[in-house]
């Protein structure tokens, strides 16, 4: 039960009921569409990338609580973040989930992003919070196609 | 444990049903999971496996492991005896004319694909049609469109209705000349739905269309008879009937597996081999190229000994009170809704929950050391039909109880706490 306090943190909880930035940006100019088929979890990613900073970003889709609060909390920490910024943020996440960064250690990094320490103990769960951020590589980069959990 | 095979007394008496002593012939029952006792509601994924099988593989390995068909020393002798004795088993088991009908494959995917590229691709012609229904798992759906890419077939799809019943009038419209196949499940892994494969069967013979009966799910909960069915093929999968993973059957009708050709090429597959010209050998042995899963199949014979002991009929009758019981516990739980309330159901369970999602579900109950299945359960068009991403599933067998359904009650109504 205490790993379950965990992983369900109120800050996740909190942004799987309310997700932020929760609509479809109607002057994007990046999207991409991540899907995880083994839960049918599906999210469209949209940027406005104005010289190489992140101006505007926003979601849609649905999901499990941990892949819609990943997405959520990853929106509201993207504004005026440069591309490289971004990049790193990713990194930094992925080392989270998988339990190859100490949450303590990237505290100033990480900011809410460490209420999402509890997934590396649900090697099932990795995916869900990755998805959006996969997508969110794939939407830097300009891939107009579907990312799949599973390539 | 015991030592061999010949020690289990049989587990109950015909007509009645000891749960705690079949509990006491499935080890892993003893384990805990996350500090609880496991409940293991996961069987239409896999079932669990009786102390008896588990002997029989490891009695084989210490005692007899050789190979088969080709050795005139004792133990290939001995191992060979076994693995055509388990064949017998099986064909008694499902009721064949003979064990020849018996082919060994991986599982039901296996013997489905085996089907496809031996029979219907062999003879089915481009505008001609495969009918398979809306409730198939991704094996029943996959190599038929395989088949229909190479050959210009086309696949159509008999629609279910809200309850998660195939709808046999359309069915039977659907039974048109240029129909040359028709591929069914039995029973349905995601929605529990019983099929009338019987009547199906004959409504498909009245048009000369041969028929393959999906049977994964259907072996462990009741008795099959494929003479009384009347299918063409039948296949299904060890591991889903308490034996091992890696060892299902394909039943085929001699007059139609006589006539097709092998699957692949190989050992013991052959009479005589020369560069210039192969003999094929004889059912089943012409579909049974290289060495065979033999301790699967050793294996899977030992299974059918416990089915057989423990009385189909009474398991019927036990799993269907267990339905109803659970079908009525999670009346209880609020916004909850069953996907699946077919008239005619085996005990599955597959279920939304209003605002937690299936994978939340799965995590917060397996804390409570409850195993379902959360996920699209490898039938993506039955999720779509019934517009949701994925579905929770519990799935029962044998030796599950009431007590574990209230715990799983509980369980559920946790994971509604956690995301109040
Ligand atoms: C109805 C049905 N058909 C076919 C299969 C495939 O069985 P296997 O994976 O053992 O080949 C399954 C297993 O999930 C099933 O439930």
């Amino acid at each position: 039960m205490s790993e379950l306090k965990t992983l369900y943190q109120d800050i996740i909880l909190d942004h799987n009921k309310s997700p932020h930035n929760f609509k479809k940006l109607d002057n994007a100019n990046r999207h991409a569409e991540g899907y995880n088929p083994l839960c049918g979890d599906k999210y469209d990613i949209y940027l406005r990338v104005e010289n190489d900073v992140i101006q505007d970003v926003s979601f849609e889709g649905a999901g499990c609580a941990i892949s819609k609060a990943s997405a959520s909390v990853m929106s509201s920490l993207l504004k005026g973040k440069t591309k490289e910024e971004a990049e790193e943020l990713i990194e930094v996440f992925h080392k989270l989930v998988t339990g190859d960064a100490d949450p303590m250690e990237e505290l100033e990094r990480l900011g809410k992003l460490a209420a999402f320490a509890g997934v590396s103990e649900f090697p099932a769960r990795v995916k869900c919070a990755s998805l959006a951020w996969h997508t969110l590589r794939a939407a830097l980069e300009n891939k107009d196609d579907v990312v799949s959990t599973e390539k | 444990m015991k030592a061999a095979a010949e020690t289990y007394a049989p587990t109950t008496s015909k007509g009645v049903f000891d749960v705690e002593r079949v509990r006491a012939d499935f080890p892993i029952l003893n384990r805990t999971v996350n500090g609880k006792p496991l409940i293991y509601l996961d069987n239409a994924a896999t079932s669990q496996k009786p102390a008896r099988v588990i002997d029989t593989l490891r009695r084989y390995y210490c005692e007899e492991n050789s190979n088969i068909h080709r050795g005139v020393h004792y133990l290939s002798q001995k191992a060979t005896a076994e693995y055509e004795g388990a064949r017998k088993k099986l064909s008694s088991f499902i009721n064949a004319r003979t064990p020849n009908e018996i082919i060994y494959v991986r599982g039901a995917t296996e013997g489905i694909n085996l089907v496809a590229q031996s029979f219907v691709q062999e003879r089915i012609r481009p505008g001609e049609e495969i009918l398979i229904s809306e409730m198939e798992h991704h094996s029943n759906i996959v190599p038929w469109q395989i088949v229909c890419e190479k050959t210009g077939a086309k696949l159509k799809v008999v629609p279910i209705n809200d309850k998660g019943e195939i709808i046999l009038e359309e069915y039977e419209k659907m039974l048109t000349p240029k129909v040359k196949f028709v591929s069914l499940v039995y029973i349905s892994n995601s929605l529990g739905t019983v099929n009338p494969v019987r009547q199906m069967i004959e409504m498909a013979h009245a048009h000369n269309i041969p028929v393959l009966i999906d049977g994964a799910q259907a072996v462990s909960h009741s008795k099959v008879d494929v003479q009384e069915l009347d299918c063409d093929f039948f296949v299904f999968s060890g591991h889903k009937m308490f034996g091992p993973t890696g060892i299902g059957v394909l039943y085929g009708k001699s007059e139609y597996l006589e006539k097709m050709p092998p699957y692949q090429g190989g050992g013991d597959m052959i009479k005589s081999v020369t560069f210039e010209k192969t003999v094929y050998n004889d059912l089943p042995y012409k579909f049974e190229a290289g060495t065979p899963n033999i301790a699967g199949a050793i294996g899977l014979g030992s299974a059918v000994d416990y089915l057989n002991e423990v009385d189909l009929d009474a398991v019927y009758a036990y799993e269907q009170d267990l339905l109803a019981y659970a079908t009525e516990a999670v009346k209880n739980v609020d916004g909850l809704r069953i996907i699946g309330t077919a008239r005619n159901k085996t005990a599955v369970i597959s279920f939304m929950l209003e605002d937690v999602h299936p994978h939340d579900i799965g995590t917060i109950i397996d804390s409570e050391g409850v195993a379902i299945r959360t996920g699209h359960h490898c039938t993506q068009p039955v999720m779509q039909r019934f517009g949701v991403p994925a579905t929770a599933r519990a799935s029962f067998a044998l030796y599950n109880t009431k007590d574990e359904i209230d715990v799983l009650v509980k369980s559920i109504n946790k994971a509604k706490k956690v995301f109040q």
